[in-house]
């Protein structure tokens, strides 16, 4: 009797964890149609013609300015480490500080600056995205957008898609300064490079096409993430606790984007000789 | 008018409106009263839009509301409605007068000059004055239940729709929102649903009553047949005992369900 009893418990933990297991299988399922039908609604919006010029300026700024300090420092200190590795490690195998200048820009520009940059700006701007709309969403400030009459997706989703296009290239291109003026701190306080040497080396080594490389992916960057947060965002259910968990899935979400979507970006730039 | 036949819908497993044939006349007050979850808003969010019934029809002035296409369709019978949430949904980050005013730009013609006036004109309405620059978070309850009135009026709707407008508000305020009622519909000579549990205002606010109960309207009449019912869900339910038909029932509690349902209290 008591084996049966521990045969039928058996049953019933399989049968629970095929259960839980279809369960996220379906949820996941729906959401990428929710999600397919958020992006066909943006297209069509966007297709159509309706900008919230407005709106989209508020957002430029909001974005802009609320991420901007934390970008542009993080920049500077990737810059400052960047050339006290590379100036330590050519002063262990070459005996002197080499190409100090050459390695901080390429790395930043292509690479460091986008990247890093897009993860600061999902963790900031695009947080306070998602929580936004899910506070709007609970709250029912989505709905009334409905029945005065407009669109979510035209009203809150474009704008802030079409800020955060307009608005991380031009933070990128500040890190991108930020980060070699970082380099160049540590390259004259720390190894006594002289100015002329550092520039003249970003100068002689760098081309537009290195900094295209790094500046197209940042329009990649700006889509995933504005796409996410604000679908994360609308999608929230179920009050405050909705809301925080909406908000963390939005920035977890997008900051694995942005490192997965760096590859196949840096993989088709690299294709198209870009690089 | 506002006609329904046979409207059905369900979230997931759960069926919350079971076949509802309902008729509101213009010119009147139709107060739906109920149990929590029984569909009250529900409905409502059918009539405006924010729900499509999976079977039925809602018209309003002929006007099938399944059949409506085009951005410029749900427009035209937008502007044709208010809605008054429960919480008020007023926007946050705007100033009062935005709030009122912002239906005007996307439902009416009228150009963004007079936007202003005619918010100051709305809340002038609903008892409101030199509140325009204020922002929402600055206001009381009842002055946001009122801002919100003064937002579904602004675009000058002919059916206005209440979902639960004292829920919240100590019982002066409510008397103040059920006088505005009234005198909205005397000004306006607008035709109006609204949801509630809250009986006295429906017999101060009503042309008639209709009590849903499990998807179903199970009684409607004025508000002196509703009082006067022989029916036991209503007896029980205008008298507000726990004994009787109703049996309010604590659930075990359940996370999914709970998400599913918005409560843990179910008229059963």
């Amino acid at each position: 009797m008591r084996h049966f009893a521990a045969g039928s418990a058996g049953v019933s933990l399989v049968n629970n964890i095929f259960e839980r297991m279809g369960r996220k299988i379906l949820f996941f399922v729906e959401s990428l149609g929710h999600f397919a039908i958020f992006v066909r609604s943006l297209i069509r919006w966007v297709v159509g013609g309706y900008f919230e010029w407005k709106q989209i300026l508020i957002q430029m700024l909001r974005i802009g300015v609320e991420s901007m300090p934390v970008s542009v420092m993080t920049a500077f200190f990737t810059g400052m480490v960047l050339a006290l590795q590379s100036g330590e490690s050519s002063k262990h195998f070459l005996n002197e500080p080499l190409f100090i200048g050459t390695l901080v820009s390429f790395s930043m520009v292509m690479e460091l600056a986008p990247v890093m940059t897009a993860l600061v700006v999902s963790g900031r701007a695009g947080a306070a995205i998602a929580a936004e709309l899910g506070t709007m969403k609970v709250t029912d400030q989505i709905d009334a957008l409905y029945t005065l009459g407009t669109d979510p997706i035209r009203y809150l989703v474009i704008p802030r898609v079409a800020a955060f296009l307009l608005v991380l290239p031009f933070l990128t291109v500040m890190s991108d300064f930020s980060g070699i003026m970082g380099g160049y701190l540590v390259a004259k306080v720390k190894f006594g490079i002289a100015p002329n040497v550092y520039w003249h080396d970003i100068i002689d080594n760098m081309r537009i096409r290195h900094f295209v490389h790094g500046y197209v992916k940042t329009y990649v960057f700006a889509f995933a993430i504005s796409l996410i947060c604000c679908f994360k965002g609308i999608e929230t259910r179920g009050g405050a606790e909705g809301v925080g968990k909406s908000t963390t899935a939005a920035v977890v979400i997008s900051m694995v984007s942005v490192l997965i979507l760096d590859y196949f970006a840096t993989a088709v730039l690299v294709a198209l000789g870009i690089t | 008018m506002i006609e329904a036949k046979g409207v059905k819908k369900s979230y997931g497993h759960r069926h919350i409106l079971r076949g509802i044939d309902l008729t509101v006349e213009t010119g009147e007050t139709l107060i739906i009263i109920g149990g929590s979850g029984m569909g009250k808003s529900t409905f409502l969010k059918c009539v405006i839009g924010l729900a499509r019934p999976e079977e039925g029809s809602i018209s309003v002035d002929g006007i099938e509301i399944g059949r409506l296409q085009s951005e410029e369709d749900w427009a035209h019978y937008r502007q044709r409605i208010g809605y008054l949430f429960q919480e008020g949904a007023l926007f946050d980050s705007l100033s009062v007068w935005e709030n009122v005013s912002f239906g005007l730009r996307y439902l009416t013609d009228i150009p963004p000059y007079r936007y202003r006036k005619i918010a100051s004109e709305k809340l002038a309405l609903v008892g409101l004055k030199d509140v325009e620059d204020l922002k929402p978070s600055e206001l009381s309850g009842g002055m946001k239940k009122r801002v919100a009135l003064a937002r579904a009026i602004a675009s000058d709707p002919s059916y206005i729709l209440y979902d639960e407008p004292t829920t919240g508000l100590d019982p002066i305020m409510s008397d103040v929102i059920s006088d505005l009622m009234l005198d909205l519909q005397k000004k306006l000579n607008v035709t109006s649903i609204a949801v509630t549990h809250d009986m006295k205002l429906a017999y101060k606010a009503a042309s008639r009553i209709a009590m849903l109960h499990e998807g179903k309207f199970l009684a409607v009449g004025t508000p002196e047949e509703i009082k006067s019912s022989a029916n036991p869900y209503v007896r029980q339910f205008v008298d507000g005992k726990s004994v009787g038909p109703i049996h309010m029932k604590l659930r075990d509690f359940d996370p999914d369900e709970e998400s599913e349902e918005h409560g843990d209290l179910r008229v059963s």
